[in-house]
């Protein structure tokens, strides 16, 4: 510190004991750039080639607006739903040792290895009017299959793994102190979950709804089964991208496509400002 | 407020980690539980906080049977070693944490809360920090916040699991002395549990020494020091010497020599003599005196301690010497314990 004067001003890199950070540091990029920048440069690139007034008109009519509508608030409702029981979910496998436990902990990871399809061909089976599960809520008039509602249940299906296995590892490092330490207070136990532990899980709770949400938004495969597919009603965006590739619509499928990374960008980006100003309060 | 276990047990898993123990806490008593790790002080702790249920026997808060009230209701203050404070919370909201989870009308309002919180933070010597967060005081300091918060809810008894294990000797020094300025000035009944015996004796009213799941004895420092009443507690507090000897005619033995010192009332036959080493008187010749040839001499602080061999077997005993000692010289030395005690062989 005596010997190397102090320089003013920004410095682009801190000193640090570790070497290599520009070797890292520039694979990194390089690496980025590659895999992710330049894909979504061709795509923006491709529907700047259409021109604003296309472009315009693409983006309000009625089908598109429709299908983005669908795509993000089924994802959003799910992702909710998500938050809710995915918490309970790990709850339950922190907190309790019962017998099976390490199997239910197995099982919530197996919509990640399940190819999509399948998982829409099963909850189709199922929720159709004539399906186990279908059947028994059809004379209550409640119809899932070929419906929204049926796209939420196949996202809620796909996104669970994301809430759980963010929430699970910050549950597991709560100190049971703490909770203690809230009960000779004269917390009750609602007072315990919601004025000690919920914050402290929030952070994570955050990053599993971002998490499912994104994973919504984007899924295809287990949706095109359940969703019925009628445009304006059960048409997701990505499916109207399908769609309109198959009419070699290039033009107008990039534009979809532009439109939902911007909406998605966005979100995400609220989400993690979210996050680290959540961090930087609970340390 | 008085505290007084009766016959309590406590079982885990079948295994007894508190076996019939009883005892009596005054009120505005500062009183320490000491023992070696797995003697039962920290389960002690939190049956009486309630964090445990009895298997069997009861606790008792004044008059009143707290045994199977809950946690909630014992309005105990319990200090955790770990501190284990709210991190998402700052340090004011940490102490009102307490009141603020009252109902009805013992909550007190938001603007008395606040007064309270940065009353107990002037308390604790810790006034302007009310905004900062848990992670951003030392370890001494949040340990300072967890006391303030357990004293906020005005508790019937503080409780403190080895409140200054997890801080350096330098720290720990300091919060003794400023833990026992604040008993004094708010006379709170205390219990704390330590390993440390320098934190209980200089600390404590009085000392609960355990061992085992059981109670070993209680009194005053002076009297746990002074007056063992086992050989657990001569050999656990301070340091001390032991040699196996025999009891003959109201005389004690080693071997078959008489060492001048008579035991009328202990029972004959095999027993163990203890005494402190820095408690012994060097004599010249040897008609009825305890000799050894000296074995290893090391030197600690401010004295010396000579290791002598006795008696036939080469049993070892240690002594204190003054560091300018001439016997520490010697190759034979021999002394005669001032102050001792008999316990019956086991």
């Amino acid at each position: 510190m005596t010997t190397a004067p102090a320089k003013a001003g920004w410095r682009f890199r801190q000193p640090s004991v570790i070497p290599g950070f520009g070797l890292t540091l520039g694979f990194s990029l390089a690496y980025l750039t590659l895999i992710i920048l330049i894909p979504l440069s061709g795509l923006i690139w491709r529907s700047a080639a259409l021109g604003w007034a296309d472009f315009w008109a693409i983006a309000t009519d009625r089908r598109t607006i429709n299908a983005l509508e669908i795509s993000f608030g089924t994802a959003f409702i799910a992702a909710a739903v998500n938050v809710v029981f995915g918490t309970i979910v790990a709850w339950v496998l922190v907190r309790y040792n019962f017998p099976g436990r390490r199997i239910v902990d197995a099982m919530v990871d197996l919509p990640f290895a399940l190819p999509t399809a399948v998982a829409g061909i099963a909850l189709t089976t199922l929720y159709a009017p004539n399906g186990w599960v279908g059947s028994l809520l059809a004379p209550l008039g409640i119809k899932v299959a070929y419906t929204p509602l049926g796209i939420v249940i196949a996202l809620i299906f796909i996104g669970l793994p994301f809430v759980v296995r963010t929430v699970q590892p910050i549950m597991e490092e709560i100190d049971k102190e703490v909770e203690e330490a809230a009960a000779t207070l004269g917390a009750n136990r609602f007072q315990i979950i919601s004025r000690v532990l919920f914050p402290g899980l929030a952070p994570a709770i955050v990053t599993g709804f971002a998490l499912a949400f994104a994973r919504g938004v984007g899924e295809y495969g287990s949706v095109i089964f359940i969703a019925g597919n009628l445009p304006y009603r059960s048409e997701i965006a990505p499916l109207l991208i399908v769609i309109r590739l198959e009419e070699y619509n290039y033009a107008a499928a990039t534009a979809i496509a532009a439109i939902m990374l911007g909406l998605s960008f966005v979100m995400l980006l609220v989400i993690n400002l979210v996050q680290s100003w959540s961090r930087k309060r609970y340390g | 407020m008085e505290v007084r276990v009766a016959n309590v047990r406590k079982e885990f898993d079948r295994f007894p980690a508190l076996r019939d123990v009883s005892l009596d806490i005054k009120s505005g008593e500062l009183i320490a539980l000491l023992g070696p790790s797995g003697s039962g002080k920290t389960t002690l702790l939190r049956l009486i906080a309630g964090l445990e249920r009895p298997t069997r026997g009861k606790i008792f808060f004044g008059e009143e049977d707290a045994s199977h009230k809950s946690i909630q209701e014992r309005n105990v203050g319990f200090v955790f070693q770990h501190y284990a404070l709210f991190r998402h919370m700052t340090v004011a909201d940490n102490i009102g944490f307490g009141l603020k989870v009252r109902h009805g009308p013992t909550r007190p309002s938001a603007q008395e809360i606040r007064r309270r919180a940065s009353e107990l933070l002037d308390l604790v010597q810790l006034s302007g920090l009310e905004k900062r967060y848990p992670a951003q005081l030392s370890g001494g300091q949040r340990q300072r916040v967890a006391l303030a918060r357990a004293m906020a809810i005005e508790p019937r008894v503080l409780l403190l699991d080895e409140p200054f294990g997890a801080l350096d000797a330098q720290v720990r020094r300091e919060l003794r002395r400023w833990l026992r300025d604040i008993h004094d000035a708010t006379g709170h009944t205390t219990v704390f549990v330590t390993h440390d015996q320098e934190e209980a004796l200089e600390l404590a009213d009085r000392v609960v020494v355990m061992s085992q799941g059981r109670i070993e004895q209680v009194g005053t420092a002076d009297e746990i020091y002074d007056t063992p009443n086992s050989p657990f507690v001569y050999g656990f507090i301070g340091e001390s010497s032991s040699v196996p000897v025999k009891v003959e005619d109201g005389q004690v033995w080693i071997a078959d020599r008489p060492i001048g010192l008579s035991a009328p009332q202990a029972p004959e036959g095999q027993a163990t003599l203890f005494f402190r080493p820095h408690d012994v008187e060097l004599v010249d010749g040897c008609s009825g005196c305890i000799a050894g040839t000296v074995a290893a001499s090391r030197r600690v602080a401010g004295t010396r301690r000579v290791e002598l061999e006795i008696g036939g077997d080469r049993q070892r005993v240690e002594i204190e010497l003054p560091v300018d000692h001439p016997a520490a010289q010697k190759s034979r030395v021999a002394f005669r314990p001032r102050r001792w005690k008999l316990f019956p062989a086991a």
